[in-house]
């Protein structure tokens, strides 16, 4: 079902790097930490576009703004959680009220991040950029994806935060796809509930969906990599013909994907939702494979959360 | 057109001083004390030194000015209106609904206004964005921008400062309305900042303190300052609410506009002086 482990950061400097010939208005920030989110690799290929700011993550988003208001398409990169949380409010003012060129795209988001503990461990991210107006929030699925939306997002002209995880993820959607900004995909059809997921969850909802057609159950899954502008029509077709629904995210389900879904079917199809998600809570350190389980975000989770979500049907 | 002698932008800053009162009069709310004193500074930039044209906004090669002291929106907009970027009489629907006008400066919305701001402390950032930009670019513009010195309790500044050092941004030039004055009152009293100099020339700033109400002294520093090899900061010891005597050095004008009776006087005092 799934290909190869492959970390998406890789996978964004990859791209940032093949901007650098192509497009003379990419500049890329990063705050001390370019080898681990890979904008190393612009910074190899293109130097002088790259700018290191050091430790300073809201001077970073000033000088993006700046720099964007200045023509530029500006890439902002660090960790999750001081790429949205040190910086929120430079954010708010500097790039989502003017509507300037910034893409703030950050690595290590999720309790994945593992043995660094939940200082790092960006659970919320989701939940405070997709609340600012002209925001927009992507989480790719894999390697690929972060390649193809990284692409997509140097296309477009505007502020988008874009959250991708350390780890290596298995790969599902085919390399060399092209990315749609707020287009959803289905990855596999199904009749009795609807498991949408973003981030790594998604393979997880497609383990999910095997290990409930061993049960006689048929799970449909949906790779939502765009949190806002949500495709709202792809989760009303959906879960109109399912009748109910699991949501799965590396993050809190306070804001996030899961939220999104809620206020979605809140205002259209009346139907059961189960959230899978990290529960109102800080993570911790430890591997990311136990963190996930003791977390409750497992492919079995999303295969119990997709019972209960079919057991409260009418 | 022939350059504008220190008289004729005495008298400019004078205009954007009643403008200030009548706009914030008319809002019945605003910030008219620390646009008092930056009052002379903006006739300046916008009047002498400045290289724009407010017919072309977006010009390429236009100077940039970045108001990071966001709250004194009514002197900017005074003198953008004055230079002819919109009419005049727009500057009366300051902070009313609909008006482009907004209680702090919004890109976008306003021809002229570069970054939108408000929020304390961020302006110097988006201003190091721009100059190295320019850099980048290999323009010659200068990017100018204004801070408070209230405001300079804030940290991001002082990354900001770092980070014009490292990239040795000599085409950004930083002025402090040093007006003593902050809501709560004297700076000092607050969270000090002296010694205000020392700690930029220790952050690698060319350093220049001026009179802030002498245009002479302004334009002379920032001859100087565009031949500098690294940023300038230029200080600018200032009276809060300069021009209104019973606004000035006073902070109950911070954030008020006047009253009636106030009105009738701060506006009396400025046209006496207005040629």
């Amino acid at each position: 079902m799934t290909g190869q482990k492959l970390a998406q950061r890789n996978y964004y400097g990859k791209a940032l790097a093949e901007l650098a010939g192509k497009r003379s208005d990419v500049v890329v920030l990063d705050a001390d930490l370019a080898g681990s989110t890979k904008t190393s690799d612009f910074q190899k290929v293109c130097p002088e576009r790259f700018v290191e700011v050091g430790i300073a993550e809201q001077n970073m988003i000033g000088i993006a703004a700046g720099l964007a208001a200045s023509g530029k398409t500006a890439f902002a990169s660090t960790f999750g959680v001081f790429a949205t949380g040190r910086c929120w409010e430079q954010i708010r003012l500097a790039v989502a009220y003017p509507k300037l060129n910034v893409k703030v795209v950050a690595t290590h988001c999720g309790i994945s991040v593992g043995e660094d503990g939940a200082s790092h461990q960006a659970l919320e991210d989701i939940s405070v950029m997709r609340s600012l107006p002209n925001m927009t929030v992507i989480a790719p699925a894999d390697a690929y994806e972060a390649y193809a939306a990284t692409m997509a997002i140097a296309d477009y002209n505007g502020p988008v935060y874009m959250r991708m995880g350390r780890a290596e993820f298995p790969t599902i959607t085919p390399e060399g796809k092209e990315f749609v900004i707020g287009k959803a995909t289905v990855l596999r059809e199904g009749t009795d509930v609807t498991l949408i997921g973003c981030g790594q969850m998604v393979s997880f909802c497609l383990d999910a969906a095997e290990k409930l057609e061993a049960e006689g159950i048929s799970a449909e899954v949906v790779n939502m990599s765009t949190i806002k502008p949500l495709d709202s029509q792809a989760v009303i077709d959906s879960v109109s013909k399912t009748g109910c629904c699991v949501t799965a995210e590396e993050h809190s389900i306070i804001g996030g994907l899961g939220s999104a879904v809620a206020e979605c079917l809140c205002e259209s199809v009346c139907a059961p939702l189960e959230r899978v998600g990290t529960k109102d809570t800080f993570g911790e350190s430890g591997k990311p494979a136990d963190l996930m389980v003791k977390y409750g975000l497992t492919a079995d989770d999303i295969v119990a959360a997709a019972k209960k979500s079919i057991s409260r049907k009418a | 057109m022939a350059e504008l002698s220190v008289a004729e932008l005495e008298n400019i800053a004078n205009k954007l001083r009643l403008h200030v009162v009548e706009m914030t009069y008319a809002a019945n709310s605003g910030h008219p004390g620390g646009s008092l004193s930056a009052a002379d500074l903006m006739a300046v930039l916008y009047f002498r030194v400045m290289r724009h044209d407010p017919s072309n906004p977006q010009w390429e090669d236009r100077d940039r000015f970045v108001l990071s002291k966001g709250h004194v929106a009514p002197v900017l907009y005074a003198a953008l209106a004055e230079s002819g970027y919109f009419p005049v009489e727009d500057l009366l629907t300051l902070r009313k609904i609909g008006s482009k006008l907004q209680g702090h400066p919004v890109r976008g919305k306003v021809p002229g206004v570069e970054m939108s701001t408000g929020s304390l402390g961020q302006g110097l950032s988006m201003a190091c964005g721009i100059a190295l930009a320019g850099k980048m670019d290999g323009k010659d513009y200068t990017t100018y921008c204004l801070l408070g010195d209230g405001e300079l309790q804030s940290g991001q500044n002082w990354e900001a400062a770092m980070f014009a050092r490292q990239y040795s941004l000599n085409n950004l030039i930083a002025f402090v309305d040093r007006n003593h004055l902050q809501i709560t009152g004297n700076t000092e009293g607050a969270v000090g900042l002296e010694p205000l100099p020392e700690k930029w020339k220790a952050f690698g700033w060319n350093v220049i303190m001026v009179k802030g109400h002498s245009i002479r002294q302004i334009i002379e520093a920032i001859e100087k300052a565009k031949n500098a090899t690294r940023p300038t900061v230029i200080i600018m010891d200032t009276v809060k609410g300069k021009g209104v005597s019973f606004m000035e050095n006073n902070a109950g004008f911070h954030g008020k506009a006047c009253n009636a009776e106030e009105f009738e006087k701060a506006v009396a005092e400025l046209k006496a002086v207005i040629q």
